[in-house]
């Protein structure tokens, strides 16, 4: 049997598509999601929302769409959230072999190319658009790859189902060198109207800012208005339940046979 | 139909239909391979299923091809004969062997890919029986 991926299932699979009518196959979990980044005066800024939809409900309510890949490389995923996570984590497993091989901080256009090449080769099977953001020796970078293997290199991007309304106020408002807090704002702005416009998109804000200094990963950076206070325990407090009466019997219990044994401890 | 295309995607070793189904006994298995029809064994029911199979064999024939139009004819003879002594290094017949000598020629021993982590070939439910198959090999079958 050969290792990757199996395609014995298929034949089946397409042959179940026309048996049953529509909507017996497990829908894969899709992300339907709005992610931003903009690269600022110090450093890049990436945006995304929190949640994760599978059809018509949502499956997560506070997904965590932007992967680690390198201490100076972040990276935040839109399309089918298992391919976007096993994706990333390939590739920072990758880069890691790599520094650990070299001594060097991956440069993000390493990442880049890594990641083209490797959805190049599933000719966008795999549902994955990612949005790199990071800083390395060259400077800040901000790249987009798709998932048949297109990659774009811009200062300011959106992604995602929610991205025509994220980058409707990007390009208002976007300016080269913004300082750290207008650049935060600004994404904070563009999610937000994803959020509001799309129903794939909402709950709450995650921002992640990478600079030369290092990464402020700010989870959630802002929480939506509707939370709700359902909590996942239900621990009742002594004295809810009224005692009305007590009873001790004690037990007698006598010893009858007792034994020592030494643990052996070389 | 375009066939030319069509070719392209045939599977390169083609099964005669109906001689050897590919479920236990020889009988065809419809609960896992479906019914059975000529378009089924000849075709791949999957688009990526060739070029995946072919996908190491693609690489390795580009770079050996790109390799004598730079440096000539007898740069990948001496890579291919090395990489011919390196598949020659198996462990018994029934157990997977690491091929590490074949993936450092290769240059992949350092990245990770899916199919170091899917379908692992190790953790696989079936396996050939041993016996027979050190039999085989050694010729007392």
């Amino acid at each position: 049997p050969a290792a990757g991926f199996n395609f014995d299932n298929a034949a089946r699979n397409a042959a179940f598509e026309g048996l049953f009518e529509g909507g017996q196959t497990p829908k894969p979990l899709k992300t339907g999601t709005t992610i931003a980044g903009v690269v600022f005066k110090d450093g890049v800024v990436l945006g995304a929302d929190t949640r994760a939809t599978s059809s018509e409900v949502v499956a997560d309510k506070m997904c965590a769409k932007i992967h680690y890949i390198s201490p100076n490389i972040y990276c935040c995923g839109a399309g089918t959230a298992a391919d976007t996570e096993k994706t990333t984590d390939l590739l920072s497993s990758n880069l890691t072999v790599f520094s650990l091989n070299s001594g060097r901080n991956p440069r993000v256009v390493m990442a880049v190319n890594i990641l083209q090449d490797m959805l190049y080769r599933y000719h966008g099977q795999i549902g994955a658009n990612l949005i790199l953001g990071g800083v390395d020796c060259t400077g800040n970078h901000l790249y987009t790859v798709g998932p048949y293997g297109s990659v774009n290199k811009v200062p300011y991007l959106a992604m995602g189902s929610g991205d025509l309304a994220a980058l409707g106020i990007l390009e208002d408002r976007f300016k080269h060198d913004l300082e750290l807090e207008k650049a935060k704002e600004l994404v904070r702005d563009a999610i937000h109207a994803g959020i509001m416009s799309d129903l794939g998109s909402g709950n709450n804000i995650d921002i992640c800012v990478i600079t030369k200094q290092g990464v402020d990963y700010i989870r959630p950076f802002q929480e939506s208005e509707y939370k709700e206070t359902r909590k996942p325990k239900y621990k009742y407090r002594p004295g809810t339940t009224p005692v009305l009466t007590k009873k001790i019997v004690p037990l007698k219990l006598e010893v009858v046979e007792e034994t020592q044994q030494r643990m052996d401890t070389a | 139909m375009n066939t030319r295309g069509l070719r392209s995607q045939l599977k390169d070793s083609v099964p005669v239909a109906g001689l050897c189904p590919q479920g236990s006994y020889g009988i065809q298995d419809s609960l896992r391979s479906g019914f059975t029809s000529v378009k089924n064994e000849l075709l791949p029911s999957h688009p990526l299923e060739l070029s995946e199979k072919n996908f190491v064999l693609n690489q390795d024939k580009m770079n050996f091809s790109t390799l004598r139009n730079i440096q000539g004819l007898h740069a990948p003879l001496k890579l291919q004969m090395e990489y011919r002594a390196a598949r020659q290094i198996q462990r018994l017949p029934f157990l997977q062997s690491s091929n590490l000598a074949l993936d450092t020629l290769r240059g992949s021993d350092d990245t990770i890919g899916f199919e170091d982590i899917l379908g692992d070939p190790a953790q696989s439910e079936m396996m050939g029986e041993p016996h027979m198959m050190v039999e085989y090999k050694l010729g007392l079958l």
